[in-house]
């Protein structure tokens, strides 16, 4: 078995300014890991260039690709990488209007990508995004309403369906519960917990919210100032954690 | 005929008229593909088909015949106006009649008399970009050329049939020329796209607005894109045209009276004409 | 007799460095070894490092030195080295841990914090939910409140729900920490049961038992810890 993802030596420059420095790691399949720090501290940067849409400037990322094994990203063509991004991979963005076609239907937002890769029967099309959008826990009575009309947590789950409809092996999500009311930040993670356990999805998962990367993640990056400074299983990390930054960050959450 | 004096021969001068040579050119060579290019400022606004006239002003020579149709018919102020254009610049001969012309310049229609080999067809092109809709960006939608990455514009057809139950875009319905670039047709209806496919003709689109020149070379494969379980389909009429009483062509609907009154006619003028013409004299 | 966990020469220091780098040294030197069918219990003053200690066996506190072998698949994995990966797989198939307070995940039912052990092996989930009733009707927790998540039940209902989950997937190595602390005597009798029939079923047990009672009633061995 290999590696689902082998990162090292990543480093990205804004000019002088370090967005992030020499991170190395390796991602299993079914594997999620998140990433924890304040704001700016790299963390966005770092999921950027991990999932192709940021060109670091040295370092490599490599994916198992299902034709031949680890490939740099950087170095496949265009059209592959494109290929990898609309099928094996997902990407959850934060504020869900980023990830979605706001003006078509939340059935044509969940096919999209069927249609990317090709399916071109519209009844078994229909059939799946209905089926996705159950999975997500949306009435499939409106599978023909527009986003428009969708809550914030509705366009959270449809962004969902939309990424596993082609079902990825590695999902990317950016601060997924922010923004969101706390009652339904609790069925979002109940659901992400759920949908990466039944599926065996690897993620990586950056955020700023202990208590989400303590009930998603099995491993954890806690970065300070675009350098990763501690790294370990989850609860270890939180519960007896070492550098001095981390400490600050895990004695600073308040307990409800 | 009489020329205007101080006038080049077709209004462009000789270097513009290369430059949109080598552009039809280079479109001809990528059927389907928009080659940009030095769209001048022409003596009539965008929108009436600047790009088709620069087209034309750049292929036609003074042995060709001008045939210029607007929604079909021949009589309309904007086909009149840019016939009488190249009458005068050109000093060329000008006809209505489909079959007679060598170029023939369209805003919205194919006409119904089939064309032949060594014809030309020149479309005025609005919009020339199949993908805008959804994707705002030039420099995405090249790429998405570049990739053929053309999945998504299967979403705007889903959406048609999700909200009425059938495709139901009606013109300007998105094609796949020569099973590799994807093309707007113009505002034609849905109704003359299978005539674009293996037309013996050569077919050449200007947006001049938009600085775009593109071309389907005559016998080339011109796809309309559909599901497997909606497949395309052209409007049918449940009458005959009211005056020839064709019911193979695409018939406008004429309102009579202001009391409700109306008809079905052909659109191509001269079709209907000429089945009027033989139908007396058979008579 | 198979032994099950191995810790050599183990120290453990807290350094805080929000508090100016105070160092809070907790124990050195630890050894000891469990071997399958036996219950070791921790015994010393409070602050010994017992909690600490069995924390480091599960691998959610990380030693300054020694090491930490846990019997895995047949072959010894050192839990103060091993990645992230490894823990998981030993704490999936190889050892369980009872701790002092059930960690409640919103919107999860009782009956399913209680199978979820036994998912993560791969068992059905038919199965899986009816080993947790066997466990949740067995600790007397009422069927009424299978369906509810634990968030909203007393300490000794959460408590029990939490002992549920740690003898559900039947692994081969427990760990409990305090596991009765907040029961009653009926409860408490019930826990001996279940820590008896593990030892009789060639598991090996670790814990750290407040009460002389329970203490008295499952263990083996004790291993002495001072402070």
């Amino acid at each position: 078995m290999s590696p689902l993802l082998q990162v090292s030596g990543l480093t990205r420059l804004y000019g002088d300014r370090v967005g992030c420095k020499d991170v190395g790691f390796e991602l299993w399949p079914g594997e999620v890991m998140g990433i924890v720090g304040e704001s700016g501290s790299g963390k966005t940067t770092l999921l950027n260039c991990l999932s192709a849409r940021l060109e670091p400037t040295s370092g490599t990322v490599a994916y198992d690709t299902r034709e031949e094994g680890l490939t740099d990203i950087y170095a496949m063509g265009e059209p592959r990488r494109r290929m990898l991004m609309r099928t094996d991979w997902g990407i959850v963005h934060q504020n869900p209007r980023d990830g979605l076609r706001m003006g078509v239907s939340a059935g044509a937002n969940v096919g999209e990508r069927l249609m990317a890769v090709g399916a071109r029967h519209y009844g078994r099309i229909r059939a799946q995004a209905a089926e996705w959008l159950e999975q997500v826990e949306i009435d499939t009575g409106r599978i023909d309403d527009l986003p428009l009309t969708f809550s914030g947590g509705m366009l959270q789950r449809l962004q969902i369906a939309r990424n596993l409809v082609t079902h990825p092996r590695l999902v990317f999500m950016d601060e997924p519960t922010g923004g969101l009311d706390v009652s339904v930040q609790a069925r979002l993670l109940d659901l992400l917990r759920r949908l990466v356990t039944d599926l065996g999805l690897a993620a990586i998962v950056v955020t700023h919210d202990l208590a989400v990367a303590r009930l998603l993640a099995h491993r954890l990056m806690v970065m300070q100032g675009g350098e990763v400074v501690e790294t370990g299983l989850t609860d270890q990390v939180l519960d007896d954690p070492h550098h001095p930054y981390t400490q600050l960050l895990v004695s600073s959450v308040l307990q409800p | 005929m009489n020329t205007s004096q101080g006038y080049n021969f077709a209004y462009l001068d000789e270097q513009t008229k290369r430059m949109i040579r080598r552009a039809i050119l280079k479109a001809v060579a990528i059927p389907g593909y928009q080659v940009p290019f030095g769209s001048r400022e022409m003596p009539l606004p965008y929108g009436w088909g600047t790009g088709g006239i620069q087209v034309t002003a750049g292929i036609i020579g003074p042995d060709d015949i001008l045939k210029v149709i607007d929604q079909g018919a021949d009589d309309t102020t904007n086909a009149v106006s840019i016939r009488r254009f190249f009458a005068r610049t050109a000093g060329i001969r000008t006809t209505s009649r489909t079959e007679e012309a060598t170029i023939i310049q369209t805003r919205h229609r194919i006409p119904e008399t089939p064309l032949s080999a060594g014809q030309t067809i020149v479309y005025q092109v609005p919009t020339p970009e199949p993908l805008r809709w959804l994707e705002p960006r030039e420099t995405e939608t090249r790429k998405m050329h570049a990739l053929a990455d053309y999945g998504i514009m299967h979403v705007k057809l889903y959406e048609d049939i999700a909200r009425f139950g059938r495709i139901s875009t009606t013109y300007d319905y998105p094609v796949l020329v020569d099973d590799r670039y994807l093309m707007r047709p113009s505002p034609i209806p849905k109704f003359d796209n299978p005539k674009m496919h293996r037309n013996p003709a050569l077919q050449l689109f200007g947006a001049g607005r938009e600085k775009r020149i593109y071309a389907v070379p005559p016998w080339t494969s011109v796809r309309s894109l559909d599901f497997e379980d909606h497949p395309f389909e052209v409007q049918k009429w449940s009458q005959a045209c009211a005056l020839c009483g064709s019911t193979e062509s695409f018939l406008d609907e004429v309102v009579t009276d202001d009391k409700g009154g109306r008809m079905f006619v052909c659109s191509d003028t001269d079709y209907c004409q000429r089945r009027r013409d033989a139908k007396e004299a058979a008579e | 007799m198979t032994a099950m966990i191995e810790v050599d020469d183990l120290s453990k220091t807290y350094v805080l460095h929000t508090q100016g780098g105070v160092e809070i040294p907790v124990f050195a030197d630890a050894s000891l070894t469990v071997e399958a069918g036996e219950c070791l219990t921790l015994h010393g003053p409070s602050g010994a490092g017992k909690s600490t200690l069995l924390r480091c066996l599960y691998g959610n506190c990380k030693p300054n030195g020694g090491a930490i072998r846990i019997h895995h698949d047949g072959a010894m994995v050192d839990i103060a080295r091993a990645d992230p990966r490894q823990v998981i797989e030993v704490r999936k198939r190889s050892m369980g841990y009872v701790s002092q307070f059930l960690r409640a995940i919103p919107r999860v039912p009782a009956l399913d914090v209680v199978a979820e052990p036994l998912r993560a092996i791969g068992v059905p989930l038919d199965q899986a939910r009816q080993r947790a009733a066997e466990l949740l009707s067995r600790l007397r927790i009422p069927e009424r409140l299978w369906s509810l998540a634990p968030a909203t039940f007393s300490g000794g209902e959460q408590q029990r729900v939490n002992i549920a989950r740690g003898f559900a997937a039947r692994h081969p190595i427990l760990l409990l920490d305090e596991p009765t602390a907040s029961l009653d005597a009926e409860n408490r009798a019930q826990v001996i049961d279940l820590i008896v029939e593990a030892k009789s079923e060639k598991r090996a047990l670790v814990g750290v038992f407040h009460d002389d009672e329970v203490r008295e009633a499952v263990s083996t061995r004790l291993h002495t810890m001072r402070g």
